[in-house]
């Protein structure tokens, strides 16, 4: 009893001071409004408004045809440009294809001697590259073919392939930029919020004070987990509702109580991984550095920046120990697959254990760290 | 010298509030040349603004302020005549240096005021040597006691030798030698200067009986002004202190009877021992602070500890609480071992510690409230514990300020109330008065008296206060570590023959010291005339980039992090980002089961980009396993697939991807086209026919990177990330920093200009920046093998105006906040998506859309990523990233004007 009071009344400490600093609330509603939105809206798919100049020294009818076939959202309209003032684009990185059409392209193609369309992708980003490479391939092979149509019928291939996108049918981009940018915005601000009020508490003294009380460090460090998990579930559910659902317009296919309980799990995870790096630290600078540090992995390799499976193994060994990597399939088995407690129950799991692991850490480190304070 | 105009100092009708608090009220003040003036009254009435807006240190907010024949309201005149004031402010050692030595901090101060590296030199020997600090020039700031702290920054102050010294409770929680040696200081100095003026503000009246003009304040006004003499003639007392409470109650407001020090009444003598200490030591490394100390502490004994800073007092306490286990030897509490007390124990025990440790950002009443219900006193003890404590700790006016707007004497109180809340049977004060008026000490020890006689709460208090030594039943006098004596106050005075605790405390202390600290040299007069302070001056800027770059090599750990960190990070990511998507988990719902269907599958099964996992048996089980996220694919198979093939009638094969996450299902469905075309042509009679060869191909080329291998791909676009991130956000705790401790008040009230401030700082972690870009260039080109193919000059040189972007974004953010909780926080936040998202890291610059466009071009790491890929995998040269180049010089420049302009040069 006696813990949970204590506990109660240190977290209601916590929260008048996070929520007391008008620059830390300005800071979560940029998360969690204007960032989500910008991320959600902004950033486009694998091949998505892909820049695409032609090249056309054939400038026959086909070669006219072909850059009409380029639609968005996949290709941006494509541009007319001579061969060197293309490959000067790319260099500047504002082309990412480029293809060109020899001359007599045309009448090679009727005449049947099989010619060439050259394509210049910039591979300094691979998947895009490739990616769109397969596209055009079957967009000009698809346009050249109507355009000869008028030879003998195109024979029905016999073996076709029915391609179903389940969950998303349209490939929205924005329905998954939306989900892992909101996870993005609970690492940042969690990690952070946390590890900073356990190192501002040190800073100032505050802690020694708390110490010669009857608190136990596990008083202390859960009442400022629960404390930033409060706020920024409060700002999850806000912005999942508001901006993601109703803005954005995002269908959320699968219970939405799963879903807040998993982020709650997942704040448990990423504030105790905050608590930690407070715990390490010995100075805002120091802490700083950590956070960064750690951030980085969290968002890039979570899966929310290119699929986990495609990591090394040894990678995807390592970030097993990413709690953030199971909340994103988590949220995505909710969200879009419509998963239930049945199917997602073994990521709660990992997250909440992950969780529990590094606050064992972090409180064993603070019990060392108290007495090693001069 | 230049002659001073008198008076030295002049305010009219000023006026400076705090929110809704008022600090001074219509106050109009003529402060005489040439003399030592005193500023008396208790805490909050209003010294130390006074201080800070004739020092030019805080905003005029109303009336006028001149000082040395200028107004202060000039930007300009301040400016000019930074170099003839010098101030010193509240709070031991605050615009110090800690982690530097006692020479490097004065020789920043020196450089600061301009002077030649000779001069420095000569006046650091001659102020070291008056003042006894010259045995301790390389020892770091942070490690000097509490008086050598206060004798350094009055060093640090002089440097200069300015016209006008202002002295902010410069001997505030000093022991009676250190505060001795110090005044005698001041003489002895101002016998040399004779024109120099002070002034002091104090809340020792005893002290204050030596100036030469006073001027009692209370509430924000002058109660009355004049020689020492004249005050205590004009009420018709006979020391300060006793004037300063007759002018308060003729002022009207307090009714409050002059302060008698209460009596102790003799201790009744239990036997019960509280608290016992044997033999307890405490070491730190190799520096004994506690040496073999021992004690009994009788239950309701009122016992005292004197000693200078640093002596081990601090640490005792510690050792007491819990809050330090011992090195050797062991103390009890009633009886009960400290090293295994449980929780019920320390509620029996209040500890106050000697720096201010309560929640600033929380009101006064909630900080009590806190506290009491942490000690478990329910609802309507607490409330009574409120009611009775408020009025008697001088609360009531202020139960809604904020803990950390309060003046120090005020927060002290606070401290204590918050102390005695949970009625505790041992009190464990760490110097609770330092800094509170004579007045609010005599009413906390009426408290403390009463506690100890009527409630027997057993007292162990540390002071510099001889008058509140008097008043404990027994003293310890502990010096290095050591306890000198440990006895009655008045038998200590006895046995030492001297007249007074204090005579017999510096008797005892001095016996200790080695005597050549104990007559300082003259300190002759300096020589050259103040040099031209106003205007830009790269020296002081430089001044500023030394000390940042000796206060980080100091921080070792911090540069390891920040090198060794993104080295580790380069690694992690370059490896762990992948774009290739492998192993796609599929499986098989195969309603046909003939040789036909299985020679399809094969084409999946065998391709390096899919990953065959135990077959679906219904449609229901593919549901599931879709849903569970475990399949990214499942292939349906009609029935009689194999014979309708055979039988010319076509089939079809539905192929179902996991659509959640859009940029792998955009590959998946690829590479799922070209399995499927790829599926042996036997299958089906007549298939390879019907294959119609393309009329045209297409011949793609891979321009950068034509084997498509990742590590080129994502190697050159990693170091932008971090060189944006590191630099941004440790300039941004940096100068938040400066701001939390108090150091910056050495921006406000040297001549600095405020770009010399900012960009003397910013040079180092520009420097810093540019060195974590040559470690992750060399990985990148050794480790990861991606060769630089372009012109390593542009390379660096868009490096450099990359990294003076990134530092201008953090000195903008550290402007637009108050603490470094919320630099980082902001810092953090701000820059962590643009750089990650929008700077084309993954997803090219070019696809992005809308305000994510806009915001990815107006932002530094768009570009350098550019010039960084460009360089590395385009082979692009200077002409080439012209472009680029210009835009990413523009950064920079225009975050740090921002932060200049931002850059309030005066305190609010």
């Amino acid at each position: 009893m006696r813990p949970l009071i204590n506990t109660f009344w240190l977290t209601g400490k916590e929260l008048k001071s996070v929520l007391g600093d008008p620059v830390m609330v300005i800071l979560i509603a940029w998360s969690f409004v204007v960032a989500v939105m910008l991320e959600a809206q902004g950033a486009g798919d694998t091949v998505r408004n892909a820049s695409i100049a032609i090249v056309d020294e054939d400038r026959s009818p086909l070669s006219r045809r072909i850059p009409d076939a380029l639609m968005p959202p996949w290709f941006q309209t494509p541009v007319a440009m001579s061969a060197d003032q293309a490959a000067a684009a790319m260099d500047r990185g504002e082309i990412m294809f480029v293809l060109s059409f020899p001359p007599r392209f045309a009448a090679d193609a009727i005449a049947g001697r099989v010619p060439a369309a050259q394509l210049l992708a910039d591979a300094t980003a691979v998947s895009q590259a490739q990616l769109g490479t397969d596209y055009l391939r079957n967009i000009v092979q698809q346009e050249v073919r109507v355009f000869l149509a008028t030879g003998p019928d195109v024979a029905q291939p016999e073996l076709k392939l029915e391609l179903r996108r389940a969950f998303n049918p349209n490939g929205n981009p924005v329905w998954f930029k939306a989900m892992s940018s909101l996870l993005n915005q609970l690492s940042v601000l969690t990690i952070a919020l946390t590890g900073a009020a356990m190192l501002r508490e040190r800073e100032h003294g505050t802690i020694e004070h708390l110490m010669v009380m009857p608190l136990s460090p596990a008083e202390v460090a859960v009442s400022k987990v629960l404390a930033t998990m409060i706020v920024v579930l409060a700002a999850f559910t806000g912005s999942l509702l508001i901006v993601v659902r109703g803005v954005l317009d995002v269908p959320v296919a699968g219970s939405m109580p799963l879903l807040v309980g998993g982020a709650a799990v997942y704040l448990w995870a990423a504030s105790a991984i905050g608590m930690l790096l407070g715990t390490l630290a010995r100075s805002m600078a120091q802490f700083a550095l950590l956070v960064i540090m750690v951030i980085i992995p969290v968002i890039m390799l979570s899966g929310g920046m290119g699929a986990v499976e495609s990591q090394p193994d040894t990678v995807q060994k390592l970030t097993q120990a990413l709690p953030s990597r199971h909340f994103l399939a988590f949220a995505k088995a909710v969200a879009f697959r419509g998963a239930g407690l049945s199917a997602v129950w073994s990521q709660l799991l990992l997250m909440a254990g992950l969780g529990a692991a590094f606050f064992a850490a972090s409180l064993l480190l603070f019990r060392r760290s108290m007495s090693v304070t001069g | 010298m230049t002659a001073l105009p008198d008076p030295v100092a002049q305010l009219q009708g000023v006026t400076h509030r705090y929110g809704r608090m008022v600090a001074l009220a219509d106050l109009t003040l003529a402060l005489p040349a040439g003399r030592m003036v005193g500023l008396i009254g208790p805490d909050g009435v209003g010294k130390s603004t006074l201080m800070g807006l004739v020092a030019g240190a805080k905003r005029l907010q109303h009336g006028e302020v001149t000082c040395l024949g200028g107004d202060m309201a000039q930007a300009r005149h301040r400016r000019a005549m930074g170099g003839r004031i010098a101030f010193m402010p509240q709070g031991l050692g605050r615009n110090l240096y800690h982690d530097l030595s006692v020479r490097e901090n004065m020789e920043f101060f020196g450089k600061l005021f301009a002077l030649g590296r000779g001069e420095r030199r000569d006046r650091i020997d001659r102020l070291t040597r008056a003042t006894g600090l010259h045995p301790f020039l390389d020892r770091p700031a942070g490690k000097l006691s509490g008086g050598m702290k206060q004798k350094l920054g009055l060093c640090s102050s002089l440097i200069h030798d300015p016209d006008f010294l202002l002295l902010d409770e410069p001997t505030t929680g000093v022991d009676p030698l250190s505060r001795r040696q110090f005044w005698d200081l001041i003489a002895t100095i101002r016998a040399d200067r004779r024109q120099m003026s002070v002034l002091v503000s104090t809340a020792y009246m005893e002290e204050a009986a030596l100036f030469d003009h006073l001027v009692a304040m209370d509430a924000g006004r002058v109660l009355a002004e004049g020689p020492p003499e004249d005050l205590m003639a004009s009420t018709g007392t006979a020391s300060v202190g006793d004037a300063y409470v007759s002018l308060l109650r003729r002022s009207g407001e307090k009714e409050e009877a002059a302060p008698q020090p209460p009596a102790a009444t003799p201790l009744p003598d239990s036997g019960e021992i509280a608290i016992r200490a044997r033999n307890l030591t405490r070491r730190f490394d190799d520096f004994v602070a506690v040496d073999s100390v021992s004690f009994d502490i009788r239950r309701g004994e009122i016992f005292g500890f004197l000693g200078s800073n640093g002596c081990g007092k601090t640490t005792t306490m510690k050792m007491l609480t819990g809050l330090l286990p011992a090195s050797e030897g062991e103390a009890w509490i009633f009886g009960q071992p400290v090293a295994d007390q449980g929780m019920a124990a320390r509620a029996r025990v209040g500890f106050m510690s000697q720096s201010f440790s309560l929640y600033g950002e929380l009101t006064v009443r909630e900080n009590l409230v806190l506290h009491a219900r942490l000690y478990h006193l329910g609802a309507a003890l607490s409330e009574q514990r409120l009611a009775d404590l408020v009025p008697r700790f001088g609360l009531t006016g202020h139960m809604d300020h904020k803990a950390g707007d309060l003046p120090l004497g005020l927060r002290q109180r606070l401290s204590l109330a918050v102390a005695v809340i949970h009625s505790p049977e041992i009190l464990i004060l760490d110097e609770p008065t330092s800094g509170v008026d004579p007045q609010a000490r005599d009413d906390f020890w009426r408290l403390l008296l009463d506690l100890s006689r009527n409630e027997r709460v057993t007292i162990f208090i540390s002071t510099h206060f001889m008058d509140e030594a008097m008043r404990c039943d027994r003293i310890s006098l502990m010096h290095a570590g050591r306890v000198l004596v440990s006895d009655p106050p008045a038998r200590i005075v006895a046995d030492s023959g001297a007249a007074s605790l204090e005579e017999a405390f510096i008797a005892y202390m001095a016996a200790e010291l080695p005597p050549e600290t104990q007559a300082p040299p003259a300190l002759a007069a300096k020589a050259a005339p103040p040099p031209d302070a106003a205007g830009f001056s790269l020296r002081r800027l430089l001044a500023f980039t030394s000390r940042e770059a000796m206060q980080v090599r100091r921080d070792p750990v911090r540069l390891a992090f920040a090198f060794l960190g993104s080295a580790l990070l380069l690694l992690v990511m370059s490896f762990g980002i992948s774009q290739e998507v492998r192993d796609i988990p599929f499986a098989v719902l195969d309603h046909d089961d003939s040789p036909a269907s299985r020679a399809y599958v094969s084409a999946f099964r065998d391709s390096p980009w899919f990953k065959l996992q135990p077959p679906v048996l219904d449609v229901q089980a593919l549901d599931d396993r879709m849903t569970s996220g475990e399949l990214a694919l499942a292939l349906e198979i009609p029935p009689r697939f194999g014979a309708d093939l055979r039988a010319g009638h076509g089939a079809a094969v539905a192929a179902t991807i996991d659509g959640a996450d859009t940029g792998r299902a955009g590959t998946v469905e690829s590479y799922v086209s070209g399995a499927h075309g790829a599926s042996p042509a036997g299958i089906a009679p007549g298939r390879a026919e019907a294959q119609m060869p393309p009329p045209v191909t297409l011949e793609p080329r891979f321009r950068y990177n034509p084997d498509m291998a990742s590590l080129p791909s994502i190697g050159p676009s990693i170091p932008p990330l971090l060189l944006l991130l590191f630099p941004a956000i440790l300039m941004a705790v940096s100068v938040a920093r400066e701001k939390e401790i108090g150091t910056i008040t050495n921006f406000y009230v040297t001549p600095t200009g405020r770009a010399e401030f900012l960009i003397g700082k910013q040079l180092v972690y520009i420097g810093i920046g540019l060195l974590n870009f040559a470690i992750l260039t060399a990985l990148v080109v050794l480790v990861l093998r991606v060769p630089l193919h372009g012109n390593p000059l542009a390379l660096v040189l868009a490096t450099v105006l990359y990294v003076v972007a990134a530092t201008g974004f953090g000195l903008m953010v550290s402007m637009l906040t108050a603490t470094q909780v919320t630099a980082v926080f902001a810092a953090t936040v701000l820059s962590v998506m643009p750089t990650l998202q929008f700077s084309g890291m993954l997803t090219p610059v070019s696809s992005l859309e809308g305000p994510a466009r806009v915001m990815g071009s107006l932002w530094p790491t768009t570009w350098y990523m550019m010039a960084s890929v460009g360089s590395y995998t385009k082979g692009l040269g200077l002409a080439d990233l012209g472009g680029a180049l210009m835009r990413l010089a523009l950064f920079g420049p225009v975050f740090t004007a921002i932060a200049v302009a931002l850059l309030k040069k005066q305190e609010r």
